[in-house]
């Protein structure tokens, strides 16, 4: 019988380990700026290029903030569910135009609806990279403190936006 | 008639060739222009980069992969490394943004720790086990030594006694 047990424990575990890692999706690398300050940056605003926009304006308000591009076709998907967000009104959206053109930005919202507050220019993707953005599109969500207190790395699907992002901003504006 | 064809026809496949193979030099997508500006940034740029992740193509290094954003990332070691800063800022820098996962070698750490011994053990492992195997197996076939009576026996059997074999 023992002869048996041994292999056949090691199977288990293995089973285990690799069930594990299946579940895993080796896409969504962690971000380590969770419970870091968002990286502070001035840009100017998309429709207003002559405004500029700094995360230091929203201290005091639980905010959110989307990498989206015009080129992005993923963002499209979920374009219904943040334009839900913005309109639910519990915190304001704010979109970072990644690595775009302003022309075809400008042309996308215009087509699709714009959901946000503004929209900032990062024309070159620096800000996005202090961010942290190795794909588009990106959610974060950002507490009164400017602390980043969650990233969503791809769409936001509905289901995400009710089981964690609606519940953590309810939390957040409590606090 | 006929061979004036055939060496006309080889003439012009061989012009067509050397035609071809004229145009055929290899065509690189904008990124090949300024390695020449400062070749010894270009190598320190390039040796970095190669120990850091392609966070999209997830299994190039920075140096190989083609995305956008591993083109944005060697521009900014470039630039980093141009305003002084040393490899060691640039890795602080990324692995700040973008975690362990950026270093394409996992750092030693107590969560790695089993990643980077696991195969090692394992293969110690397995050569244990081997080893006990093998030496139980060989201690199993030293012992089987005959008693007397047996060996009579097997030796009546052999020879072809067939009442040996009712005992």
């Amino acid at each position: 019988m023992n002869r048996y047990l041994l292999p056949l424990g090691v199977f288990a575990l293995l089973v285990v380990l690799l069930g594990a890692g299946l579940s895993l999706n080796p896409r969504e690398v962690p971000s380590p700026l969770i419970g870091k300050p968002a990286p502070p940056f001035e840009l100017p605003q998309l429709h207003q290029p002559e405004r500029t926009f700094t995360p230091a304006e929203m201290k005091g308000k639980v905010w959110v903030f989307n990498v989206w591009a015009s080129w992005c076709a993923a963002c499209r998907d979920e374009h219904p569910v943040l334009t839900d967000l913005a309109r639910s009104g519990i915190a304001p959206l704010y979109g970072l135009n990644y690595k775009d053109k302003r022309d075809d930005a400008i042309a996308w919202l215009k087509r699709y609806g714009d959901p946000y507050a503004a929209s900032i220019v990062d024309a070159d993707g620096r800000i996005g990279i202090d961010y942290g953005v190795y794909g588009v599109p990106e959610t974060y969500v950002i507490d009164k403190q400017g602390v980043i207190r969650y990233k969503r790395i791809g769409v936001v699907t509905p289901a995400i936006l009710k089981e964690k992002i609606v519940p953590l901003i309810t939390e957040l504006n409590r606090g | 008639m006929k061979d004036g064809l055939i060496l006309a026809s080889w003439r012009l496949g061989g012009s067509i060739l050397a035609l071809l193979l004229s145009l055929a030099h290899p065509v690189f997508a904008g990124e090949a222009q300024p390695a020449a500006a400062d070749p010894a940034l270009e190598e320190r740029v390039t040796a970095l980069a190669t120990e850091l992740r392609c966070l999209v193509c997830q299994n190039q290094t920075l140096a190989d992969s083609n995305a956008p954003l591993a083109v944005d990332l060697r521009n900014q070691i470039r630039e980093r490394m141009r305003e002084g800063a040393s490899e060691r800022d640039i890795i602080a820098f990324l692995v700040e943004r973008y975690g362990d996962f950026v270093l394409y070698r996992p750092p030693w750490k107590a969560t790695t720790a089993l990643l980077w011994l696991g195969p090692l053990l394992l293969m110690i492992g397995g050569l244990a086990a081997l080893y006990l195997r093998l030496r139980r197996r060989r201690r199993e076939e030293a012992a089987p030594e005959l008693s007397a009576e047996e060996r009579a026996r097997a030796a009546a059997l052999l020879a072809g006694d067939p009442g040996a074999e009712q005992r």
